[in-house]
Parts: C-alpha cells; sequence; structure tokens
C-alpha cells in the first residue's frame, strides 16, 4: 500500500550485495538519524527554558543591573533580602485572596458538570455559555471587567436596580480590590475546569450507572461512588494548577489596577522590580522563590496523586 | 425537544442521561434551570453591556445608564476609530503573522521530536525525555527574567521574531499530544516503507506526518487560542507601538482613550468577535483539544 518514490530501492540491493562493510555504515547512520529530528527541538528547549533557568540561578547570587557588564557576587544577599523586607514576601498574602476564589472555582465547576452530566434541555447552549468566558483575550477581559466594576458601571447599575443607591468603589477600596479581581479570575478560568470535569464525567463508563441504578442508588449516591472518583484525577491536577495559578497570579491585576491599592501580587512585583528598577538580580532571587515553591507543591502532587497513566515513553 | 441544533453531535443521549427530575422531583428540576439560567446571566452581562456601550456615541453614552441599550444598533463610528486610530489594524496583521509563522514552527518541531522519541531506540533516550518532562514544570513566567537577556543577546528584542521563537521553544503541550497520537499509528507501516527502501526522512514527511493530521488540528486550535491571547510575551519584548498585537493594542486604549468608554468598548468588542466566530465553528474541536491538552 504504501508507495514511496525515492532511490532507496537501490540502496537496500547495495546492502544485500556487500553486507559487512555497509551494515557498519549504516548502523552509524542510524545512531545518528534520531539526532538530526532532535537537534531543533533540543536547541529550543535548552535555549530558552534550560539557559534561562540557570542564567536565573547565577544572577540570583548577584546584584546585577540588567545592562553592566560585571555581575558583582553578593552570596545570599538577595534571598535575605527577600525574607526580611516584609513588603516584598507580604504581597503572598494577596494570593489568598486567588486561593480562596480558585476553591470557589473549582467547586462551581464540579456543581455545573455534575448538573450538565444529567438530561438537560439546551446543554450545549448552557455548556457553551459557561465555557466561553475562558477563551477571551485577557486584555479585553481585563477592560470589560473595569467597565464592569468602575463607578457607575455594569455592576452598580444593577445593585441600584435591587436598591442599592451607595455601593463601594470596588477597584478604588483597597479591602475590596483583591476580592473584585479574584471574582474577575473565577469568571475567566472556571470554565476551562467545568469542560475538563464535564468531559472526565462522561467518560465513566455507562455499565457503571446502569449497575447502580438495579441496586437503586441515588442520585448522590451515584455522585459519591461513581463520578467523583471517577474524576479524582483530574480534579487533583485541577486543585495544583489552581495553586500554583493563584501564586503566580499576574495577568487580570497588572492589566486591570497595575497592583496598585494592595492588589500587587508576587509576580508583578518581581516585573517591576527586574524591568522596571533594573535590580535583575534581586528579580532572579525572587523568581527562584516562586520556582522553588511552584516545584515543591507539584512534588507534593505528585505524591498525594500518583499518575496512573505512566509517563511520556 | 430537548436538543439543540449541536446537541446531538456533541453527545448522544445514552441510558444513563437519565431526566433529573424522575430522580429527585420537581424542586431540584427548577433549582437546576434557575441556577444554569444564574450562571448564564453572570457569564454573559458583562459582555453584553459593553456591546451595548460600543454602539453609543459620545453623549449618549454620558447620559444613559450601562444597561440601557443604545439608540442605534448601526452606529459604527466608535468601531472605526478604534479601528483607524487605536492601531487595531496593524495589530491584527501583527498577531495574523506571528501566529502563522509560529504555528508552522511549532507543528514541524513538536512533530520532530515526538518522531524521534516515539520511533527510535538510542543512548540518551531518557535524558531527552526527562529534559522535556522536567521543563512542564518550569512556569514561563518565572523565568522571563533571565530569558530576556537571552532574547536580547540573540538581537530579537523589538522584532516579531522574539515572540515568534518563544512560541516555539516553550510548547512543550504539543509535543505530548504528538507523542500520544504517534503511538497509536501502527509500527508495520514504518516496517513496510523501510523494507521498500524508505528512508526515515521520507517516512517522516510522507508516511508519518500526513497521518497526524487529527493532532495537528488539536494543536493548531489549542496554540491558536493561546497566541492570540497572550499578552505578556509581546507586552515585554515589542514594545514599539509599530509592532503592537491585539492584546498590546488593545491594552494601549487604556491611555489616550482612558475617558472614552464607548471607543475602549469598541476595541474589546473587535477583539472578542473573531474568538466568538472560532468558537461557534469549533466548538467540538475546541472541547475536545482542551481535554487532550490538559490532562498530558
Amino acid at each position: 500500500m504504501v508507495t514511496v518514490t525515492s532511490p532507496a530501492p537501490q540502496q537496500g540491493a547495495v546492502a544485500a550485495a556487500a553486507p559487512v562493510p555497509r551494515r557498519g555504515a549504516h548502523r552509524w547512520v542510524s545512531r545518528f538519524t534520531p539526532w538530526l529530528f532532535l537537534v531543533v527541538p533540543l536547541a529550543f528547549l535548552v535555549v530558552f527554558t534550560y539557559v534561562p533557568v540557570v542564567n536565573m540561578f547565577w544572577y540570583s547570587f548577584t546584584s546585577w543591573d540588567g545592562i553592566d557588564p560585571v555581575k558583582e557576587p553578593v552570596g545570599w544577599r538577595n534571598y535575605v533580602e527577600i525574607f526580611t523586607r516584609p513588603e516584598i514576601f507580604r504581597v503572598f498574602l494577596v494570593s489568598l485572596y486567588y486561593l480562596v476564589g480558585a476553591a470557589l472555582q473549582l467547586v462551581l465547576a464540579l456543581y455545573f458538570a455534575t448538573l450538565l452530566s444529567f438530561n438537560t434541555r439546551f446543554r450545549n447552549f448552557f455548556k457553551g455559555i459557561i465555557f466561553f468566558p475562558y477563551l477571551i483575550n485577557g486584555v479585553a477581559i481585563g477592560l470589560v471587567f473595569l467597565y464592569f466594576f468602575r463607578p457607575g458601571g455594569t455592576l452598580d447599575a444593577t445593585l441600584a436596580a435591587f436598591g442599592v443607591t451607595e455601593p463601594p468603589m470596588w477597584l478604588g477600596d483597597p479591602s475590596l480590590v483583591n476580592v473584585s479581581l479574584a471574582a474577575t479570575s473565577v469568571w475567566r478560568y472556571m470554565g476551562l475546569n467545568f469542560v475538563l470535569f464535564l468531559g472526565a464525567i462522561q467518560s465513566i463508563p455507562n455499565e457503571l450507572y446502569e449497575a447502580a441504578d438495579l441496586d437503586g442508588a441515588s442520585s448522590w449516591q451515584k455522585f459519591r461512588y461513581i463520578i467523583a472518583p471517577g474524576i479524582k484525577q483530574i480534579i487533583g491536577l485541577s486543585v495544583i494548577l489552581a495553586i500554583s495559578g493563584a501564586l503566580s497570579v499576574f495577568e487580570i491585576p497588572f492589566i486591570m489596577t497595575g497592583g496598585a491599592n494592595g492588589s500587587m501580587t508576587f509576580v508583578i512585583q518581581t516585573v517591576n522590580t527586574a524591568f522596571t528598577f533594573s535590580r535583575v538580580g534581586l528579580a532572579s532571587a525572587m523568581a527562584v522563590v516562586l520556582l522553588v515553591i511552584v516545584l515543591v507543591i507539584t512534588w507534593v502532587q505528585r505524591r498525594i496523586v500518583p499518575d496512573e497513566r505512566g509517563d511520556l515513553s | 425537544m430537548t436538543t439543540t441544533g449541536t446537541h446531538a453531535a456533541a453527545a448522544p443521549a445514552t441510558r444513563r442521561d437519565r431526566d433529573l427530575a424522575v430522580l429527585a422531583g420537581p424542586v431540584a428540576t427548577t433549582l437546576k434551570y434557575a441556577s444554569l439560567v444564574v450562571a448564564s446571566l453572570v457569564a454573559i452581562t458583562p459582555i453584553i453591556t459593553v456591546v451595548m456601550a460600543a454602539f453609543k456615541t459620545q453623549e449618549e453614552f454620558r447620559t444613559t445608564g450601562p444597561l440601557d441599550p443604545p439608540t442605534s444598533w448601526t452606529n459604527v463610528e466608535n468601531f472605526v476609530t478604534a479601528f483607524t486610530r487605536g492601531g487595531m489594524l496593524q495589530g491584527f496583521v501583527n498577531t495574523s503573522i506571528i501566529l502563522v509563522v509560529s504555528l508552522a514552527g511549532t507543528i514541524l518541531i513538536g512533530t520532530m521530536a515526538a518522531y524521534a522519541i516515539d520511533r527510535f531506540e538510542f543512548r540518551g533516550k531518557r535524558v531527552v525525555v526527562g529534559a522535556f518532562l522536567l521543563a512542564t514544570l518550569v512556569p514561563a513566567v518565572t523565568t522571563q527574567v533571565a530569558t530576556f537577556q537571552i532574547v536580547n543577546g540573540l538581537g530579537l528584542f523589538n522584532t516579531r521574531w522574539a515572540a515568534i521563537v518563544l512560541f516555539m521553544g516553550t510548547d512543550i503541550i504539543a509535543i505530548y499530544i504528538f507523542l500520544q497520537f504517534m503511538k497509536s499509528i501502527s509500527k508495520s507501516l514504518d516496517e513496510a516503507a523501510m523494507l521498500d527502501g524508505a528512508n526515515r526522512l521520507t517516512i517522516y514527511a510522507r508516511i508519518i506526518f500526513p497521518l497526524l493530521k487529527p493532532a495537528i488540528a488539536t494543536v493548531v486550535i489549542i496554540k491558536g487560542i493561546a497566541v492570540y491571547n497572550e499578552f505578556y510575551l509581546p507586552f515585554l519584548y515589542m514594545p514599539s507601538r509599530d509592532l503592537g498585537v491585539i492584546s498590546t493594542s488593545l491594552f494601549r486604549f487604556k491611555g489616550p482613550f482612558g475617558a472614552q468608554w464607548e471607543v475602549i468598548s469598541a476595541g474589546t468588542v473587535l477583539v472578542i468577535i473573531p474568538t466568538l466566530i472560532a468558537f461557534l465553528l469549533l466548538q467540538r474541536f475546541i472541547y475536545n483539544g482542551l481535554t487532550s491538552g490538559a490532562t498530558k
């Protein structure tokens, strides 16, 4: 069936005629071939992932400003600064708002996914509407919600319809700004968790439900004993992504408030330290701290929820 | 009557699709639909009000509330302003160029890496696989501090190539998808071709690559959405006005149009429209693509 137009048949014939020397050459060639396919992918991987990571560790022990040809080593001073200057490390507290938001997001996603796994009118319509926000451009979402939260904006007008006449400053009040931003984040990302959960629920084999029906199981029992174990894996993954996402929040607050009014996050601060204040050394140390935290969380997750599917190879 | 237009295609009714009503009574059904309607309103209202604002004149915007519809749905003045003065045209051109080149690059790099890993046994394979795996754990946003120096050192700063190489170089998800799919392609095809005397490059180009079409479609969708929506890389690496992509062009609306919400709204709507069209046309592929991409 496979027709190949290449001069290769000759090659085969030659190899058959003179096996001994050709074999050696052939073996060398075949040992070399996979690397021909890998050289470009590996070059990209090394240049844009591994070299930056290694450099980042190196810069983190210097006081480099990003321009100076000399990178003055300063030992652990950058790390000491991160953990002793409260204004640097305190921004991690802002992540707590996003963590609470992420928990809410997962619960909502699970609720709607379970709901839509039952027979529902206009199922695809509801599925599409709940999911669509996830696809929207982050800057567009930022602007939509700046309009939503601005004084006299969509939220205030809606509240006014219910008789609330003096709404707070949703983005201007430091005690509220992170709640507003975390809510925006929930609005943006809930749809992804929802679709992933729904897909996992729908891939549970039918026989399990049929057996449960025969045994007279209630919907709650079906959720508890069939659906929940069936989607344990994807829930575990989502929890980890939610935690590392909450620690490295960037786009929504950067676009909407730029980190003002107490909405500064660790990543915005890292970026500002590097590119606004030109303290690449300190910023690298901050990035290393975040990287280590994310790696530890991922490692813990791997221990708690082992990957049943096996790895890449 | 329980099926909407696309319902049948996505989820054929099976015996497990029981009505909740049968199981838990009419109260549960009412609560179910009430919560779905509330969720839909929460999802839609912020967007609808922006769409309405985009059609209002400046005077009208000042005198009406956000929940009032515009007097004319055919007032496209704000869209014209956003497109011409807001640099949206330039943004769409740049995004398209970056999208096409980085998609082509990602597909080529991803399929080559997957072919080498899946179809060859060689010394160092475990190390290579481990290197790709380990890289998925590194959150890209943290390493930009150091990546910036590399991009700058290569002389790519403030060129479209900065975004293109970074999009191509950091996509390990694509390699996973190709690898997963390649495992389902029978090795006997390769062997038959090899008996016919085909070399490895021919097998890759003529046999494997064409058979990977479904996986390529998945990668195009996932990657396409990601590139279209990416904000930070172009913001950091392509600050020049002429190099604005749609994200950064729209972000710049915050400055000059600071108080003109009707123009900002129009720009926002312009950015959302292509996404909406793509979603309506490709729904099923998008759902499948995300499921296969996220669980890897």
